[in-house]
C-alpha cells in the first residue's frame, strides 16, 4: 500500500495501538508517527463547529452582546433624549429605527433596552443554572429522604402555575427596589429573582438524574477510597460528566427568560421606566396603533432574533456535546 | 541507627503486625433476607508483607476490606461486630472524617477494572494529582504534577510528561491499570489493598501488571492485600495466603505451604481445579455443586455439602469446624474438622504416584 487511506479508521489506528503499549511509543512521538490525539472538549468544538446555524447565531449573539456592553458608545443618542424636531418619525438615515412619540431616537432605545432583557436573562440562567444544579447535584448525591424532600420542593414549585406566580409576584415585588435589611436589589434583580425562582426546577431534575446514575459508577467509589469527601466528590468528580446537559439547558433557559421578561413588560409588570426594555418598549410602541409600525416591529425583532440565535446555539451544543454522536466525515 | 535505610529491608525483621482484624462481622439486608457476606474473619497484616485474599465470588474477600475502609453501603450493609486495629487505633470507630484521612492517604485502593474506575471526563494527571491534593492541601499544583509525571514513570507509563494531559480513553487497558496503580502509590501508603487488580486484563498484560505492582510494594514498602480469584496470582506475589469460602477463613498460612499441603477440602479443590504446566493433566476435577447461599448457609460446616472429604459426617452437618492449627509449626491454620486425613490422603496418592513410575 503506497498511499495513505484515511477513510477505514481501523486500519489508521492499528499500528498506533501497538506502538501504545509498548517502550518505543517516545520513538513514536518524536517521529509524528501517533494519532493526533484529540481530547472529548476537542470534539466537542469541532461538532460544534460543523453546526453553521448555530456557528452563526454564535457569531449573531456575541455582536449583539457587544452592541448590549457598550451601549453608551453604541448608541447614537442617550435613551430619555428627545428630538422635538422628528417626533414619531419613520425610520430614516438620522434615526434608523425612526423615533417614539415624544421624539426620543428609537434605535438609542433599543439598545438600552437590549442591554437590560440581555442582563435579566444572563442573570436569570446564571441564577437558576446554579441552584437547580447545586438541589439536583445534593438530591441526586445523597438520595433518600434529602433527594425525597428536595424533589417535592421541585415538584412544588413546578405545579405553580406560572402565568400567575409571575404576576403577582412582580406585582406585589418587582414594581421597585427593595430592600431586605442592609442589602437593597435594585428592580430589575428583583424581576430576575422572580424569573429564577420559577426557572430552575427542569434543571434540578435533570441533574439529579446524572447524579443518580454517576455515584453509583466506579470512579466514584475509586474516590471515595483514595480519601475524597462528599463535597469534593461531587464538584470535582462528577460535575464535570454533567457539564453537557447543564450548558444545553442554561441556554434554553436564557431564551425562555428574555421572552417570558419581554412579555412582563408588555404587561407592564417587568421592568419599569425609566430603565427601557424589549417588552415595555412593545407596549409603548403599541399604544400609537399600526401607523407606527416601527415602534413594535424592532424590538420584537430582536427579541426574535435573540431567542432563535440562542436556541440555535442550544440545539449546536446539546449535538456537539453529546458523547455518543460521532463525526459524520 | 538510621532507621530508613532499615526500613526498607523489612524482610529481616520480625513482621509486626501493622493491621489486626478481629471477628469482624458484616451482613447485608435484602428483600430475600439477611446476607451474612462475612462471618467472624480474622488475620494480622504484617509489615511489608503481601497476604493473598483467596475465595470465589460472593465468598466476602472484598466485603471484608472494603467494609473495613467505610466503603460498603450503610444500609444496607451493617457491620455486626469485629474490630480493625490500624496503628492502634480501630477503623471500624473512629469518626468516618479520620477514616477519610486514612482513605487513598495511608491505606490506598487498585481497583479491579481500570475502565470504570477512572472519570472520564477529567485528564489521567489531574485524577492522579486530585489523589494527590486530596491528602496535601497546601501543596501548589505544579508540584503535584510533577509528582503526578514522576508516578506515571515508575509505573512504567511511557512519555508521562505528555500522557499526564491525555484522558482515560486515550489510554489502553493495561496502561489504564498503571495509572490506577500510580494513584494508589500516590501517598505513599502503608498498605495497598488490591482488588482483583488483573482480572480485566488479557494475559500478557497481568504479566505487565504483576510486574509493576512489584515496583509500587518496592517503591511504598507497604503491605499489600491481594484480594484475587486467580491463584497464579497468589503463587505470583503473595507472602502468605487466606482462603475464604462462605464469608469465612477456612484456610490461613504461607504461600509455599498453602500449595504444597492445603489442609481444607476446598482448597485442595481448588487446587485441582487450576490448569498446571507442570503436571500432565487429562481432565480438571472442578469443586461439584454451587457456592453455599449466604442467606441460609447450610448448617455446620458451610462447605460439606460439596466436601469429598466429609461423606455426609455427621459432625460436618452440625459443628462449625473453628480454625486450628495443623500441621508443623503454628503458621498454618484450617477450618476442617478432619483436615489431618488430607495428609494420610496425600502420602496414599504420593505413594500411589511413586508406584505407577
Amino acid at each position: 500500500m503506497t498511499e495513505q487511506v484515511p477513510a477505514t479508521s481501523g486500519a489508521v489506528t492499528a499500528p498506533a495501538e501497538r506502538l501504545g503499549s509498548s517502550a518505543d511509543l517516545s520513538l513514536s512521538y518524536e517521529s509524528g508517527l501517533e494519532l493526533k490525539a484529540r481530547s472529548q472538549w476537542a470534539y466537542a468544538r469541532m461538532r460544534f463547529l460543523r453546526h453553521r446555524l448555530a456557528v452563526g447565531s454564535l457569531i449573531i449573539l456575541i455582536l449583539i452582546g457587544f452592541v448590549a456592553i457598550f451601549a453608551k458608545q453604541v448608541a447614537p443618542h442617550g435613551f430619555n433624549d428627545q428630538d422635538l424636531v422628528n417626533i414619531a418619525a419613520a425610520p430614516s438615515w438620522d434615526h434608523p429605527f425612526g423615533t417614539d412619540l415624544l421624539g426620543r431616537d428609537y434605535l438609542s432605545r433599543v439598545i438600552y433596552g437590549l442591554r437590560t432583557s440581555l442582563w435579566v436573562a444572563f442573570f436569570v440562567a446564571l441564577l437558576s443554572t446554579a441552584f437547580g444544579t447545586a438541589v439536583g447535584a445534593v438530591a441526586g448525591y445523597y438520595g433518600g429522604t434529602t433527594d425525597n424532600l428536595l424533589m417535592r420542593f421541585t415538584d412544588l414549585i413546578l405545579t405553580l402555575p406560572g402565568l400567575a406566580v409571575l404576576l403577582t409576584a412582580a406585582a406585589f415585588l418587582g414594581q421597585q427596589s427593595q430592600s431586605i435589611g442592609p442589602i437593597s436589589i435594585s428592580q430589575p434583580v428583583m424581576i430576575g429573582l422572580i424569573l429564577a425562582f420559577l426557572f430552575w426546577t427542569g434543571l434540578a431534575r435533570i441533574v439529579r438524574g446524572v447524579y443518580l446514575s454517576l455515584r453509583e459508577k466506579e470512579f466514584v467509589e475509586a474516590a471515595k477510597a483514595s480519601g475524597a469527601g462528599d463535597m469534593r466528590i461531587m464538584v470535582r468528580h462528577i460535575l464535570p460528566n454533567c457539564v453537557g446537559p447543564i450548558v444545553v439547558t442554561m441556554t434554553l433557559i436564557i431564551a425562555t427568560a428574555i421572552l417570558v421578561e419581554a412579555a412582563l413588560s408588555f404587561l407592564g409588570f417587568g421592568i419599569q421606566p425609566p430603565n427601557p426594555a424589549l417588552g415595555s418598549l412593545i407596549a409603548e410602541g403599541n399604544v400609537g396603533g399600526l401607523g407606527y409600525w416601527w415602534l413594535v416591529t424592532y424590538p420584537g425583532l430582536v427579541i426574535v432574533i435573540i431567542a432563535l440565535a440562542v436556541n440555535f446555539i442550544g440545539d449546536g451544543l446539546r449535538d456537539a456535546l453529546d458523547p455518543t454522536q460521532r463525526l459524520r466525515a | 541507627m538510621d532507621c530508613a535505610t532499615h526500613s526498607t529491608q523489612r524482610k529481616d525483621f520480625v513482621p509486626e503486625a501493622i493491621l489486626s482484624i478481629r471477628d469482624l462481622t458484616v451482613e447485608f439486608k435484602t428483600e430475600d433476607g439477611v446476607v451474612h457476606a462475612v462471618t467472624g474473619v480474622g488475620y494480622d497484616l504484617a509489615a511489608g508483607e503481601t497476604l493473598g485474599v483467596v475465595g470465589e465470588s460472593g465468598s466476602g474477600k472484598s466485603v471484608s476490606v472494603m467494609s473495613m475502609l467505610g466503603l460498603i453501603p450503610v444500609p444496607p450493609g451493617r457491620i455486626v461486630a469485629g474490630e480493625a486495629i490500624y496503628k492502634g487505633r480501630d477503623l471500624l470507630k473512629i469518626p468516618p472524617k479520620e477514616l477519610r484521612d486514612i482513605r487513598g492517604g495511608e491505606i490506598a485502593m487498585i481497583f479491579q477494572d481500570p475502565m470504570t474506575s477512572l472519570n472520564p471526563v477529567l485528564t489521567i494527571g489531574d485524577q492522579i494529582a486530585e489523589a494527590i491534593t486530596t491528602h496535601n492541601a497546601g501543596m501548589s499544583d505544579s508540584d503535584a504534577k510533577k509528582r503526578t509525571i514522576h508516578l506515571l514513570d515508575v509505573v512504567g507509563v511511557p512519555v508521562p510528561e505528555r500522557r499526564v494531559d491525555q484522558y482515560p480513553h486515550e489510554f489502553s487497558g493495561g496502561m489504564r491499570q498503571r495509572a490506577m496503580i500510580a494513584m494508589a502509590m500516590a501517598n505513599a501508603p502503608s498498605i495497598l489493598i488490591a482488588d482483583e487488580p488483573t482480572t480485566a486484563l488479557d494475559v500478557t498484560i497481568q504479566a505487565q501488571i504483576i510486574e509493576v505492582m512489584r515496583t509500587a510494594q518496592r517503591e511504598t514498602g507497604a503491605a499489600t492485600i491481594l484480594i484475587t480469584h486467580d491463584l497464579g496470582l497468589i503463587a505470583e506475589l503473595a507472602d502468605r495466603v487466606i482462603v475464604m469460602y462462605g464469608g469465612r477463613v477456612v484456610e490461613l498460612g504461607d504461600v509455599h505451604t498453602i500449595f504444597s499441603s492445603p489442609h481444607h477440602p476446598y482448597t485442595v479443590g481448588l487446587m485441582k481445579s487450576l490448569a498446571r504446566i507442570d503436571l500432565d493433566q487429562q481432565w480438571l476435577e472442578p469443586i461439584p455443586g454451587q457456592p453455599p447461599s449466604l442467606i441460609l448457609p447450610p448448617p455446620g460446616c458451610a462447605f460439606h455439602p460439596r466436601c469429598a472429604l466429609s461423606q455426609g459426617r455427621e459432625r460436618c452437618r452440625t459443628e462449625i469446624p473453628s480454625l486450628r492449627t495443623v500441621g508443623q509449626g503454628d503458621e498454618h491454620l484450617a477450618a476442617c474438622h478432619f483436615a489431618e486425613e488430607l495428609d494420610a490422603q496425600r502420602l496414599v496418592a504420593h505413594a500411589a504416584a511413586a508406584e505407577g513410575r
